[in-house]
């Protein structure tokens, strides 16, 4: 079975937020919520200065702190792609994941359960990519199958350099950044 | 301005209908909130072209179950490439906005108190027709102004060309790219146009000066950019701000502001006197050039130094770089250029920059468009105007070929050459797109009659006799688009959905005061599918295919000289004029110069402004997708500054600029990101409408601070970024 995971061409990206806005009109997530966002990084002094420009969201982390700490059992790693999802239904709105992800991906719902990325799985049943990956630009994402050597997202790894985020956490993330 | 206080902003929309209501719990920004897709849902896929700006990108609308759900690109369509930037994708809250007008409004003057009355259709298109009839008895119909923006004005338009006035305006000349037009057609015999013919995907070295593409969102453009930057083209920027551009640019150039004309000029003198420019070119296509090669002679790299801020090395550096990668380099022309009063000839210095590297015709740089050959309605001919245009008397702008907003504003003042009396306004907010909002109000109280075509309550529609909802772009068929792009197409808009209230399309609202203008033989159409099948049919296409398919593309022709394109250019000398003696008969420069630019006094910063990329101009602000994106602007400020002024990142100032106008209330963004001697705001905030409750009283309005504007002698543009601002603390910013 798959392992989904994505790859993110910061060089390219010019961080518009479409991605944040395709997710809101796809998932119909409610107003002043949003399961991916745009980090800008900054460094050095004017006018000598680097910049990443970074979309971020739940990293699918193949050791989800979310997924142990969960009561309830809701918090979850589908079999499908790895993708790690909350069933709604079970959720009891403890937010002990949403304590426990290091990188801040989860809120509670106002329906009341957590709730976050889902890589857009009812899409990528379908057999298409996420909509933030579908939608973007700068075709600066990239979404596919981290154990296939053969996928664009494993061929991208193994040329370019890339980094993920908060490698230190252990959680061992899948969505890594090209610089 | 005590002059705010006569006519006051109304709350217009408050009251006429109640807000959406929320779902049952999920808080939502879609008026009626439906959750996240289920099995079994009923989709339908409607093709039609994006309005959230004007690059009229082709997009495929999703509803669900009958409800309105999301909006993508086509994959057909060349502008968009099957990919909408984020405002086309949040078009879907254009729809939602929960502040949009709903029924016709007329302003009961009551000796100072404002007052509005809901109307209908008929009786607000009766008052209108029967005033501008009295307008045209009394004083000739010369005497009505039209301004407009984009594709949506086309009927209207045509409306006002059948009643008989020439004075046909929108601000996307004088306000924006018109500068840049007539650099380049001084100088290659045709302009940039829109969208521009730029081959930024194939330039090996792209040049932006100002320019921050990625956060403008020119669709196409940006989507190139990030080709160009992918296939590892060098990029150069020079810019005061250090923009998202300048982040995956080879070459920053940290530039004084107001003195990229002299950067211009010290690249032009490397390249020439380096030996780096394309002889061949020259020697083949130039007029004038000895003479140019001598007016530069003096402008060099050690000269411009102490002007630009910048080395002589890096002048000299990236002038290699552009010519190591000729003509595959585009020193970009920009858009939004009406930057200091020069910048007609600050253009052509870009436009002559392009000449040396033989860019143009080439890939990679300038290419030419090509248009997919739709025919005109047949119209009857239009009443001759008894009289030319106001807006620029006895041609006193030499070069300017499009009419002049600040030209007719003047005019409404002055009342000469004749009288202006009345305005009628097209999705346009002037007191937010023209310099100096008190010449505006003073040019509407002057007026007899003012009509506001909006779909939300904006500042300028707080002013108008009339006010009339329009039906947002996803309600509504538009004319059709056909502009020049890299293929030639032709591209639909159709309605999705219906409006939720009184809202009507322009077709239909310029085809009823037609006839009640006794117009009726200018519109032989009854319903706009007749006018689309008309203009269709010439061409070989029906509106059937292009209702199912959104657009149609036509066979690639040549586009650039490597593909079998002829260079010609259209200019008196049948050459690229690097010599102009257009100019010099007229009693301008022939070769651009450098003038220095007034500077802050002390305590004061450059006001310089830009875009974001989820917001366009002042008319997206309300839309409660973007609104969420982006809900209020900052003012940039350096890091370094803010310390020294004892403020701090997020604190709230007041701009107040060098004529003691102060701004409302906006937060700091302490960044290393920008110069230390300027400020810089995204357009478009700052509103003051009561009626745009998502956004009034957020952020602040750089077109408030712009009182004073130079304007270009060539062709009437009004340069904006003159104006200085000093910081006051302690501005307590209002919840
Ligand atoms: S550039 Fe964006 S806003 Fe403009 S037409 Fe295209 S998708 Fe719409």
């Amino acid at each position: 079975m798959a392992r989904f995971g994505m790859v993110i061409d910061t060089a390219r990206c010019v961080g518009c937020m479409d991605c944040v806005i395709a997710c809101k009109t796809e998932n119909q997530v409610p107003e002043g919520f949003h399961r991916d966002w745009i980090t800008t990084e900054v460094s050095g002094r004017f006018p000598t200065l680097s910049m990443e420009i970074r979309t971020e969201r739940c990293n699918h982390c193949d050791e989800p702190p979310c997924v142990t700490c969960c009561p309830t059992g809701a918090s979850h790693v589908e079999e499908f792609g790895r993708i790690v999802l909350v069933n709604h239904e079970q959720c009891i709105g403890c937010k002990a994941c949403l304590a426990s992800c290091p990188y801040d991906a989860r809120f509670v719902h106002p329906d009341g359960y957590a709730d976050k990325c889902t890589f857009c799985i009812h899409r990528v049943e379908a057999g298409q990519d996420p909509a933030c990956v579908a939608v973007c630009p700068t075709r600066c994402m990239h979404f596919g199958d981290l154990d296939d050597p053969q996928s664009e997202v494993s061929r991208l790894l193994q040329s370019r350099r890339h980094h993920a985020l908060l490698p230190e956490a252990g959680t061992r993330p899948r969505i890594f950044y090209l610089s | 301005m005590a002059i705010l206080s006569r006519r006051r902003f109304l709350k217009i929309g408050a009251g006429a209908g109640a807000a959406a209501t929320l779902g049952s719990r999920a808080p939502s920004w879609a008026g009626d909130f439906f959750g996240p897709a289920r099995p079994g849902d009923r989709l339908e896929r409607v093709p039609t072209y994006c309005d959230l700006c004007f690059w009229k990108c082709a997009a495929i609308a999703t509803t669900r179950n009958g409800r309105l759900w999301k909006i993508e690109g086509n994959p057909e369509d060349p502008l968009s490439r099957g990919r909408l930037c984020p405002r086309g994708t949040g078009g879907v809250g254009a729809y939602y906005d929960t502040d949009r007008l709903r029924t016709p409004l007329v302003r009961r003057r009551n000796r100072g108190e404002d007052e509005w009355v809901e109307v209908t259709w008929d009786e607000a298109l009766g008052e209108i027709a029967g005033r501008l009839q009295r307008l045209k008895a009394e004083h000739g119909p010369e005497a009505l102004a039209f301004f407009s923006h984009g594709i949506g004005g086309n009927f209207l338009k045509h409306t006002f060309k059948a009643f008989g006035t020439p004075n046909l305006v929108a601000p996307s000349y004088a306000q924006c790219r018109g500068p840049r037009d007539v650099g380049f057609q001084l100088t290659f015999g045709e302009d940039v146009a829109t969208p521009e013919r730029t081959d930024i995907a194939n330039a090996r070295c792209l040049v932006l000066l100002g320019s921050h593409l990625g956060e403008n969102m020119h669709n196409s453009q940006v989507q190139e950019f990030a080709d160009a930057v992918g296939a590892g083209a060098s990029v150069i920027v020079a810019d005061p701000r250090f923009s998202v551009a300048a982040g995956k640019a080879k070459h920053y150039l940290p530039i004084k502001p107001g003195t990229d004309l002299a950067l211009l000029l010290a690249w032009m003198n490397v390249l020439v006197g380096e030996g780096l420019y394309d002889r061949e070119f020259v020697a083949a296509h130039g007029h004038g050039f000895e003479a140019f090669a001598a007016a530069i002679a003096p402008w060099t790299p050690e000269w411009a130094f102490p002007v630009t801020g910048l080395e002589p090395a890096a002048i000299r550096e990236t002038a290699r770089e552009m010519a190591r990668h000729r003509p595959a380099t585009l020193v970009h022309p920009g858009r939004h250029v009406t930057w200091y009063g020069d910048d007609a000839q600050r253009s052509r210095a870009i436009a002559l920059v392009n000449a040396l590297l033989g860019s143009w015709g080439r890939r990679g740089g300038f290419f030419f468009p090509a248009s997919f050959e739709v025919p005109k309605y047949p119209y009857p001919p239009y009443p001759h105007a008894g009289r030319p245009p106001v807006d620029n008397p006895d041609g006193r702008y030499p070069f300017a070929d499009l009419g002049l907003t600040n030209g007719i504003r003047e005019a409404t003042l002055s009342g000469r050459p004749y009288p202006i009396k009345a305005w009628f306004v097209y999705a346009t907010n002037l007191l937010q797109a023209l310099p100096n909002q008190e010449e505006t109000l003073r040019a509407i109280q002057a007026l007899d009659l003012m009509v506001v075509v909006d779909v939300v309550p904006s500042e300028i529609a707080g002013w108008a006799d009339v006010v009339l909802p329009e039906s947002v772009y996803l309600e509504r068929y538009d004319d059709l688009n056909t502009e020049a792009f890299r293929e030639p197409f032709v591209s639909l808009r159709q309605p999705v959905v219906e409006s939720p209230d009184d809202q009507r399309p322009n077709w239909w609202i310029a085809r009823e005061l037609a006839l009640r203008l006794g117009l009726e033989a200018w519109y032989p159409w009854r319903t706009v599918e007749e006018y689309l099948e008309a203009r269709l049919a010439p061409a070989g296409l029906s509106l059937a295919e292009l209702k199912r398919r959104g657009v149609v593309v036509g066979p690639h022709r040549p586009i650039t000289v490597e593909e079998g394109h002829a260079l010609e250019f259209p200019t008196p000398s049948g050459k690229v004029e690097f010599w102009s003696n257009q100019l010099a008969e007229h009693g301008f420069d022939p070769v651009p110069r450098y003038t220095p630019h007034p500077e802050p006094p002390p305590g004061y910063f450059r006001l310089l402004f830009g875009r974001a990329p989820v917001h366009t101009f002042s008319r997206t602000q309300t839309n409660p997708l973007l609104a969420e994106a982006m809900p209020e602007n900052e003012v940039w400020i350096n890091a370094d500054v803010v310390r020294r002024s004892g403020l701090a990142n997020g604190d709230a100032v007041r701009l107040v600029n060098q004529d003691g106008v102060e701004s409302a209330p906006i937060r700091i963004k302490a960044t290393e990101r920008i110069r230390t001697d300027c400020v810089y705001l995204v357009h478009g905030f700052g509103h003051t409408a009561k009626g745009l409750r998502r956004t009034v009283g957020r952020g602040a309005s750089d077109a408030q601070l712009i009182t004073r504007y130079a304007v270009d002698p060539l062709m009437g543009g009004t340069g904006m970024n003159v104006n200085f601002v000093t910081l006051r603390a302690g501005a307590g910013k209002e919840a």
